[in-house]
């Protein structure tokens, strides 16, 4: 900075100018609004205001049966809704005390690991766009279509999955859904590395986002940060391993850590959470394959035997015999047996811990339901984050923070 | 003296299409405007969820919106013609939308995309807007959700039939100024 | 350390305050008198064989029935070091709901208690900008309370009647 012309502080008058990011805006990824102080192109101060997509989950919860939630759990965080589906019914089983077979949690573990790497494929390539690389957007999206297709074949929706059942799924994946599974592996790694080559050594985009938005751990950890954010600020805490649901401590990983917080550090971050998830598919279809060799009638499990009475009826026998009927309606009507108690369960979805907490009192819906998410969570510490820096980085710093509206309002 | 014969065989016959009404010079022009018009939309995509992201999966490669003549997508409401509102709208959101509406040169479509958009959806809660024509009028509807991309292409074409098919005078017609005075829009 | 050994800890520091110790699922559940909550979160965040230093959640839950106290605030507490988690739970009556924040221990806690403020009407003494984050700012109820309907209550075309609730046709 020259130093020839030296003004005193108080000198000229300055005012510093607000500027509304508003709730409809094509980098805003979601609809969240800033109204931010500007002084010149630096940001002073920010206040966010959120909500604009509050749909009243909790509320919703409490009237609605323990089968028909969910549906709603879905559309917390859209991008990865298999792992919301599964945290619920992972609380419920850990309610009711049902203990699921190892191939009914290795398949979960392959839906989740698969569901995170389509969460993880959004975020890095949206901080792409967000920098002007529109080009790797278009790539990855070819490769979210494949992990759609994989859940299309086992539960026949796309993007708000309502997969699986208390104990486990509701149909045995098709050999179908294993060869998809098979042709992914083998095409995803040449995708992801051209995605890689395009984005992580090029100078203009490091230049963009080293130093940009950066947090301490210090500071992450007073701010309850979680997920792949907490771990980019340096600290190694993951609910997988932390505390293990669905055999996860089966599983040989390594947890990617970083060291400033940037937004450079979060893009990596993922990048190789996604090569993790890769490795943990491949070790649960190997593990899946040693459990029927060991064992043919393995083949046949798809759920617990001990939630049979937790378990919808399959659908042939829904549509043609009258008990499988009434069982069936009076299931997701919720004249299912819970008893009362009271539970916190997280699991580790795209952004964090997604936590659910929930108070039953034995009736057909709980009495309260509420869900830990991740993003409203660490929303709160995006003024700090961006105070000082440049409106464009404050943009960089939204996309890389991988805020989803839907779970940030709920 | 012959009486008079008055000849009652009349036979009625409506002047050829293009000479009434707005006449011949105009439906040609009608046409001619619609075609361009219909494969040159520029849309405005309002998306709040998860229908958002199917509409960035009908964007990507593999079901390409922009062979549509959609490649441009714009986020100003002053340059564009579609209003895609994809997602459930809050009661928070429901007057943000409307100025986005109002903001919209004439001749602007709305596309509401998904079951939030068109009735609330799932989420019949205190806090979100039962259907976005509570506020603005609504062209076409796509159920699902959210609705596949294909089901996205789908609004679209129909979208493009009606751009295809407008008279150039529906704007300042009578039923038209009804429907947004009904919105309490000028 | 194990549960029983943290909640023996707790009781040793406040001696005669805690009530409805229960370890069940993972998670012991301690219930705190409300004046107490930042004296109890302090002590669970300087203490170096514990060191609670991670707010996992804020809530609150409404009990229309517990007369004087039906509304309870829940904190969700995460040890990394003991890798464990505790749940502390505070009472406070509806008709003088106020409890002191713990935003100035966890930069966290901000927005989570706007969010049980905005839902349940839990007045957080000391909160630097207490004001509804998620509902509009004109929202003049509490809608989380179990008095207040799912839907919105001035809508007209969906009425009791046909849903079994009440009504004329029962």
């Amino acid at each position: 900075m020259s130093a020839h012309i030296h003004l005193d502080e108080a000198s000229i008058q300055k005012q510093t100018t607000t500027l509304n990011l508003g709730p409809t805006h094509p980098a805003t990824h979601g609809v969240f609004q800033n109204i931010l102080e500007m002084d010149g192109e630096r940001i002073v101060s920010a206040v966010p205001t959120v909500g604009y997509i509050h749909r009243a989950f909790e509320k919703i919860a409490e009237r609605r049966p323990y089968y028909q939630i969910t549906p709603l759990t879905d559309r917390l965080n859209y991008c990865s809704s298999p792992i919301n589906n599964m945290g619920w019914h992972i609380t419920v089983e850990r309610l009711l005390g049902i203990k699921t077979p190892k191939r009914v949690d290795y398949l979960r573990v392959i839906i989740m690991e698969l569901s995170r790497i389509a969460d993880h494929l959004v975020c890095n390539s949206v901080i792409g766009v967000d920098t002007g690389a529109l080009t790797s957007f278009v790539y990855v999206f070819e490769f979210r279509e494949h992990i759609y297709e994989i859940f299309e074949a086992v539960c026949g929706s796309r993007l708000t999955t309502n997969i699986g059942r208390f104990g486990g799924f509701e149909r045995n994946f098709t050999q179908e859904a294993f060869d998809k599974i098979n042709k992914f592996l083998e095409a995803f790694p040449r995708g992801m590395k051209e995605f890689e080559s395009l984005l992580t050594r090029n100078r203009i985009f490091m230049e963009r986002t080293m130093g940009v938005g950066g947090i301490s751990a210090e500071r992450a950890l007073n701010y309850s940060f979680t997920g792949p954010n907490l771990r980019a600020a340096g600290v190694d805490y993951d609910v997988r391993v932390a505390q293990p649901y669905s055999s996860y401590e089966d599983f040989d990983f390594k947890i990617p850590v970083g060291t400033t917080g940037d937004v450079y550090d979060r893009f990596l971050v993922r990048n190789q959470e996604i090569w993790e998830s890769l490795s943990i598919i491949k070790q649960a279809l190997e593990k899946i394959a040693a459990l029927e060799a060991a064992d043919p009638s393995q083949k046949e499990v798809f759920y617990a035997p001990e939630a049979d009475k937790y378990h919808l009826p399959p659908k042939e026998d829904v549509y043609t015999k009258m008990e499988a009927l009434i069982f069936h309606f009076k299931m997701v009507m919720g004249e299912i047996e819970v008893l009362p108690g009271e539970i916190y369960s997280a699991v580790e979805g795209g952004n964090g811990e997604v936590g659910y907490y929930l108070i039953s009192d034995g009736g057909r819906t709980p009495y309260r339901l509420h869900f830990r998410r991740p993003c409203f969570i660490y929303y709160q510490a995006y003024p700090e984050i961006i105070q000082g820096s440049l409106l464009s980085d404050a943009v960089v710093t939204m996309s890389s923070l991988n805020l989803i509206a839907g779970e940030l309002d709920a | 003296m012959r009486p008079v014969q008055y000849n009652t065989n009349l036979k009625m016959v409506d002047l050829p299409e293009g000479h009434t009404g707005e006449g011949f010079f105009a439906t040609s022009l009608n046409n001619v405007i619609g075609l361009a018009r219909k494969n040159s939309i520029w849309p405005l995509p309002f998306a709040t969820s998860c229908c958002g992201i199917e509409f960035m999966a009908t964007m990507a490669a593999h079901y390409d919106l922009a062979r549509f003549g959609s490649e441009r997508l714009g986020f100003s409401p002053r340059q564009c013609d579609l209003l895609m509102v994809m997602g459930t709208i809050s009661k928070k959101m429901a007057p943000i939308l409307r100025q986005v509406y109002l903001q919209m040169a004439e001749p602007r479509w709305v596309l509401a995309v998904g079951a939030c958009a068109s009735s609330g959806g799932i989420f019949d809660s205190y806090s979100v807007l039962q259907g976005i024509d509570q506020v603005i009028p609504v062209d076409v509807y796509v159920p699902g959700c959210p609705p596949r991309p294909e089901a996205i292409i789908d609004g679209i074409m129909k979208i493009q039939e009606l751009v295809g098919q407008e008279s150039l005078r529906r704007r300042n017609s009578e039923q038209y100024k009804g429907l947004l005075e009904s919105y309490g829009i000028q | 350390m194990t549960h029983e050994q943290i909640i023996e800890t707790l009781e040793a520091a406040f001696a005669g305050q805690l009530s409805d110790c229960d370890t069940a699922h993972g998670i012991s559940s301690i219930t705190i008198p409300a004046a107490a909550n930042l004296k109890v979160l302090q002590f669970l965040y300087d203490s170096e064989d514990m060191q609670f230093r991670f707010l996992t959640d804020l809530t609150a839950v409404h009990y229309p029935n517990r007369t004087n106290e039906e509304l309870c605030v829940i904190y969700h507490l995460h040890s990394l070091y003991l890798n464990k988690r505790l749940r502390l739970k505070l009472y406070v009556p509806v008709a003088a709901p106020k409890v002191f924040t713990a935003s100035k221990l966890f930069s966290g806690a901000n927005w989570m208690e706007r969010e049980t403020f905005d839902f349940f009407g839990v007045e957080f003494v000391g909160h630097p900008n207490l004001k509804r984050i998620l509902n509009v700012d004109e929202m003049d109820y509490f809608p989380m309370r179990k008095e207040y309907p799912m839907e919105d209550p001035t809508r007209i075309d969906k009425d009791d009647e046909m849903f079994g609730r009440g009504g004329t046709i029962c």
